[in-house]
């Protein structure tokens, strides 16, 4: 009987040895310690043993048993390991083929610009205001102190409806809203599309996006616009950009001015996108007329308030870099897809 | 207005100053400028040279040889030009000159004949053909008068001479003269001033003799002035004079209309001139023309006049229509003996109304309908006669007729120096102040804290308190003014509606949508490329007046047909695939026509198309866009009768009971219309609404606890039943415990019989409090499996 013992655990190794596959070993094991295994039938028929051999033959039994045990897990964690790996390697691939990839939606430019626009003022602590596309001529010219006679109201200039009617030149109407409804402290933007006589073609589109900016308090100055427009030019263009405040001429400020920043392109050097000046004219501003404060019921020696505007198209266009201003508006997906 | 800085020179000393820096200051004081031109830098080695002898070409009918002496040699020049004479004084460019369009000058053979250079022309010194004199359009430019042989023309004709070109703003129409820029440059650089000569050495008679003047319409003419010249002479001016008016952009025509021209120039006054003799009665009578009246200008027109057009008769009947253009039998031509001259000033709103509906334009009008103060019309008609006798074109008479009926008179505005520094934000002293006025000629007296300031007559733009802070402001200049921020903190925001634009855009970026812009107007064309019913109110829109053109004369009733342009324009250029959107307002009239404000609704419009889209992708995103949104009630119910969309495609969505959009694919006749052959799929949202029902706040959900229960229920259905009708049956009847049901199989294959489909659903069942007994799952499993037998007549698989 032990003489059997010690041949079942020297074949069992030696299968177990040769075994190559998970199953081969399961076999093994189903061979040797299965439920009719020969070790397991050994240790069963034990109770045909003569007294003296039982214990020799229960632990003879047992030993072999874990032995054989023993050697099954270790060599199952062998092939477990070949296993994997011969897997590991059939699993190899080519890293270099393209991904598959996700297409998300791209935000329009101008749309991304007013927002980017929007977060810069916002932090100023402004306001986003809006207003209708279809405005009085009152809240577009009149109450902006817009002469009678002024070249902008001709039709060849100005889109209308009917003699009150038309469709706003500027987001300004907006601020005229703003300033009706609300008392003072006043500070809002208003972004938005304005609609102008002007052919379609590179440089002109009847359509366009402004942006104006209106505060209204008491002790507003110039040199809070001054400085409060400057703040911004850093903020759209760059931290090293300069402003240049020019004289000129709005119905609805007094005094006026036009504001150049230097050149984002060659920091002022001379370039071909400032046309050699180093100055790009970027917005219009300046003191609300009193006029105009009146006229929405604003006490003028009350308060005071500043007011800019700036042409968004404009402005993107020169950011990245855009020929056309009709590529902003043919919508062609390879076009939408660049932001 | 072009300014050559010679001329200016004459008011003003500023040949001393760089051109940059000229420019740069009157910039910084309100005088925009849109560029510089200098006529010398155009051309090289162009000098003065006379013809000595002129011969025919032996080898050629149009070719002339001339001998031209250029002071250190005598040249020889092949030429075709015809208007040149032996002894003529003519601009000869050398061998190797450079001529305005750039062409270089080389010495050659003309058809044989040795040729060292060549006479040139205007154009070729780089002149505008429109400013040149009709005599020298064609030709070699004529010399008159001494010169030096060999001189460069650059010197001889004054042609090294930086023309600024200034952008004149609507407030300063006294800045389009000579004159006007002269006080600005004078002003800005604390200069003296040198009025224009006036002097007149010999006057004869009296001008009363001569006309009289009555103005019958005084609050269409303010003033009204006449001078009268004897004897005129006309010929062709003094270069000097020809020379100036080019380079400021005018053309030459004979002296005394180059002198009414070169005035109106230097003081921005229209000045006209009538053969006196032409004139009946010797009178003027300025007054409203009565309807009908006829009267044919300069140009051999004839215009029929209405009683709004102010007209300049003589005693039988209108000689010009004032302010705007003369009349063909009093102007003044060769042979004209005796002129009258007219100095006077209309009324702004009618010269503009008046050239507007007689479509008839001028320098003058133009100049009129921007504002000129009636100060300046004595002044203005001395200077003529002064010219005139000046250039010998004329004897002057005695005096002058000014009739005057509406006199302005110098205003005093008071300005608080406080107010000044208050709004501007600086500390400019009353001094300070009041110097930079008076450099400006306008008179200042300080009277305690208030500076009482009288503007000159010639300015009109200076009527209250506020249009002086902004002289003070350019003149003290705003880049001395200091930076600085307003005080304070204000809350800055979005409202809650831009905040869930912002959240829709970021919704749809997610689901790979792309976002358009398009225009607010198009063409009224797209309601039947829509296919729209006769009926559609859609097809009620706001129309404008005054459009671009057809294609942009309808304010957008939907958003619809400018994406299937935008799908159009993406699918010609061989684009394979695309989804977009386009968030914008559509307009709907109130009245038509259109009476009162219209509405402005916002809707969104998604759109896509390509191999992988199909209507439930694109349901898909409606879906996400609606659920993000916090809208989880809505319903598709299928629409049938839409005629812009496919019958079988089309769904109305609806939510809390409102119609809020529509989604499907495109009825393949419209896409015909939009010239795409291709499925392409639509959604179309009321934003308003969806923006109303919206719902963006979040309240924490408590993870499950407890396991869930599934089961499985496939069912043979008619293909007529919904998804929806058998869901519907299933929450119906499923209990509370009943949490998700999906669909997650739809086969209608071979084992299928006819006219039926195999629907598959998984049910979860969980309850929040405790694990649920199969017991329960199943007796509702059961209950669902029963109704949905009974009421849509269906089998379990």
């Amino acid at each position: 009987m032990e003489k059997k013992l010690d041949l079942i655990l020297e074949n069992a190794i030696k299968a177990i040895d040769a075994s190559e596959t998970l199953e081969e070993l399961e076999t093994i094991r189903v061979k040797y310690l299965g439920k009719k295994g020969e070790v397991t039938n050994i240790l069963k028929n034990m109770g045909s043993l003569p007294n003296e051999m039982k214990p020799i033959i229960g632990k003879k039994g047992n030993i072999t048993r874990n032995k054989i045990e023993g050697k099954l897990k270790k060599y199952k964690k062998v092939l477990e390991e070949k296993q994997l790996e011969e897997q590991l390697r059939k699993e190899n691939i080519d890293v270099t083929i393209p991904g598959i990839k996700r297409e998300r939606g791209h935000q329009h430019p101008i749309s991304k610009m007013v927002d980017e626009l929007s977060d810069i003022f916002i932090g100023m602590g402004f306001m986003v205001a809006e207003g209708p596309e279809i405005e009085t001529v009152y809240n577009n010219f009149d109450a902006l102190n817009s002469p009678e006679d002024h070249p902008s109201r001709s039709q060849s200039d100005t889109f209308y409806i009917n003699d009150e009617l038309l469709l706003r030149t500027q987001t300004s109407p907006v601020q005229i809203r703003t300033m009706i409804d609300q008392e003072p402290p006043i500070k809002v933007i208003s972004p938005g599309r304005c609609f102008r006589f002007d052919e379609l073609d590179a440089t002109h589109s009847p359509m366009f996006h402004q942006i104006e900016g209106l505060v209204v308090d008491e002790n507003i100055t110039m040199a809070d616009l001054k400085g409060t427009l400057d703040l911004i030019a850093k903020r759209v263009f760059g931290e090293q950009t300069k402003t240049k405040f020019r004289p000129h001429d709005f119905p609805f400020t007094e005094p006026s001015a036009e504001v150049d920043v230097t050149c984002f392109k060659c920091g002022g050097e001379g370039c071909r996108f400032c046309s050699g000046n180093g100055w790009i004219e970027i917005l219009g501003c300046g003191m609300v007329h009193p006029n105009v404060l009146e006229e929405c019921g604003i006490d003028s020696e009350k308060y005071s308030g500043f007011a800019f505007g700036m042409g968004i198209d404009r402005i993107a266009m020169l950011k990245y870099e855009i020929d056309d201003i009709r590529i902003l508006f043919e919508n062609d997906v390879r076009f939408l897809k660049q932001f | 207005m072009l300014v050559p800085i010679n001329w200016l020179n004459n008011y003003v000393k500023i040949d001393d100053m760089s051109i940059d820096h000229l420019e740069k200051e009157l910039i910084m004081s309100g005088s925009n400028t849109e560029g510089v031109v200098n006529l010398a830098d155009g051309f090289e080695n162009i000098v003065i040279g006379q013809i000595e002898t002129i011969e025919s070409h032996p080898n050629a009918d149009t070719l002339f040889v001339m001998q031209v002496n250029v002071g250190s040699e005598k040249i020889q020049i092949i030429t075709s030009a015809t208007n040149c004479n032996v002894n003529d004084y003519v601009p000869v460019a050398l061998d190797g000159a450079v001529i305005a369009d750039g062409t270089k000058i080389k010495k050659g053979k003309l058809r044989g004949e040795t040729s060292e250079g060549m006479l040139c022309s205007l154009e070729e010194m780089g002149f505008n053909k429109s400013v040149i004199p009709q005599k020298y359009v064609h030709g070699i430019y004529i010399l008159n008068g001494e010169y030096t042989l060999g001189e460069a023309i650059k010197t001889a004709l004054k042609l090294d001479d930086p023309i600024v070109e200034f952008e004149i703003t609507p407030n300063r129409p006294d800045c389009l003269s000579m004159l006007g820029m002269a006080r600005e440059t004078a002003a800005t650089f604390d200069k003296e001033l040198s009025l224009p000569e006036l002097s007149i050495n010999k006057e004869i008679e009296d001008v009363n003799d001569y006309v009289t003047i009555k103005i019958q319409d005084e609050d269409l003419c303010a003033r009204y002035a006449g001078r009268v010249i004897k004897n005129v002479e006309i010929k062709e001016s003094p270069a000097w004079l020809q020379l100036a008016l080019m380079k400021a952009g005018v053309r030459p025509t004979n002296n005394v209309v180059d002198i009414t021209n070169y005035i109106m120039l230097e003081y921005g006054q229209p000045i006209h001139a009538f053969d006196l003799d032409t004139l009946e009665g010797n009178q003027i009578i300025v007054r409203r023309a009565k309807k009908d009246e006829k009267i044919i200008t300069l140009d051999d027109v004839e215009r029929k006049l209405t009683a709004d057009n102010l007209v300049i008769c003589d005693a039988k009947q209108p000689v010009a229509i004032a302010g705007i253009m003369g009349g063909d039998e009093t102007e003044v031509k060769q042979g004209t003996k005796n002129i009258l001259i007219e100095v006077a000033n209309f009324d702004a709103k009618n010269i503009r109304e008046s050239s507007k509906s007689l479509g008839l334009r001028s320098e003058a009008s133009s100049r009129y309908e921007k504002g000129i103060s009636p100060s300046i019309v004595k002044d203005t008609a001395d200077r003529v006669c002064h010219l005139i006798e000046k250039l010998g074109a004329g004897t002057i008479v005695k005096g002058i007729v000014d009739k005057y009926p509406r006199k302005v008179e110098e205003q005093s505005i008071e300005v608080r120096v406080n107010r000044v520094n208050d709004l501007l934000g600086t500390k400019i002293s009353a001094e300070e102040m009041m110097a930079i006025l008076e450099k400006l000629k306008i008179k200042a007296q300080l009277k305690d804290d208030v500076i009482v300031a009288t503007p000159p007559l010639f300015r009109l733009d200076l009527k209250k308190e506020i249009d002086f802070v902004e002289e003070i402001a350019r003149i003290f200049g705003y880049e001395n003014i200091e930076k600085t921020l307003p005080e304070g903190n204000t809350w800055g925001d979005r409202t809650y509606s831009q905040k869930l634009e912002v959240l829709t855009k970021e919704i749809l970026f997610s689901n790979g949508v792309s976002e358009i812009t398009t225009y607010s107007f198009v063409s009224p064309s797209i309601l039947d490329d829509l296919r729209l019913s006769k009926e559609s109110y859609l097809r009620r829109f706001v129309e404008l007046e005054n459009p671009l053109g057809e294609e942009f004369s309808m304010m957008r009733t939907t958003l619809l047909a400018n994406m299937l342009k935008v799908i159009k324009n993406n699918y010609n250029r061989n684009i394979k695939e695309a989804r977009l959107f386009e968030l914008g307002n559509i307009f709907v009239p109130k009245q038509v026509p259109v009476i009162d404000e219209p509405y402005e609704k916002k809707r969104l419009v998604i759109s896509s198309y390509g191999e992988s889209e199909t209507f439930f992708t694109m349901k898909g995103v409606l879906e996400n866009v609606l659920e993000g949104l916090g809208l989880n009630d809505y319903r598709l119910l299928k629409e049938t009768n839409n005629p812009t969309y496919h019958p079988g495609k089309c769904a109305t969505v609806e939510s809390k009971g409102k119609v809020i959009g529509t989604i499907g694919e495109m009825h393949p006749k419209t896409m015909e219309n939009f010239d795409v052959d291709e499925r392409i799929y639509m959604i179309d949202l009321d934003y308003d609404e969806i923006l109303d029902q919206s719902d963006i706040d979040i309240k924490f959900e408590s993870i499950p606890k407890y396991p869930s229960i599934e089961r499985d229920i496939a069912l043979l259905v008619k293909k007529d039943i919904s998804h929806q009708e058998i869901v519907d049956v299933i929450n119906d009847y499923g209990g509370k415990h009943l949490v998700k049901v999906t669909l997650f199989d739809i086969y209608e294959g071979e084992q299928i019989d006819e006219g039926y489909k195999s629907m598959a659903y998984n049910l979860i069942f969980r309850s929040k409090e405790r694990t649920l007994k199969e017991k329960e799952v199943t007796k509702k499993y059961e209950l669902v499996i029963k109704k949905i037998e009974e009421e849509l007549d269906a089998e379990l698989r």
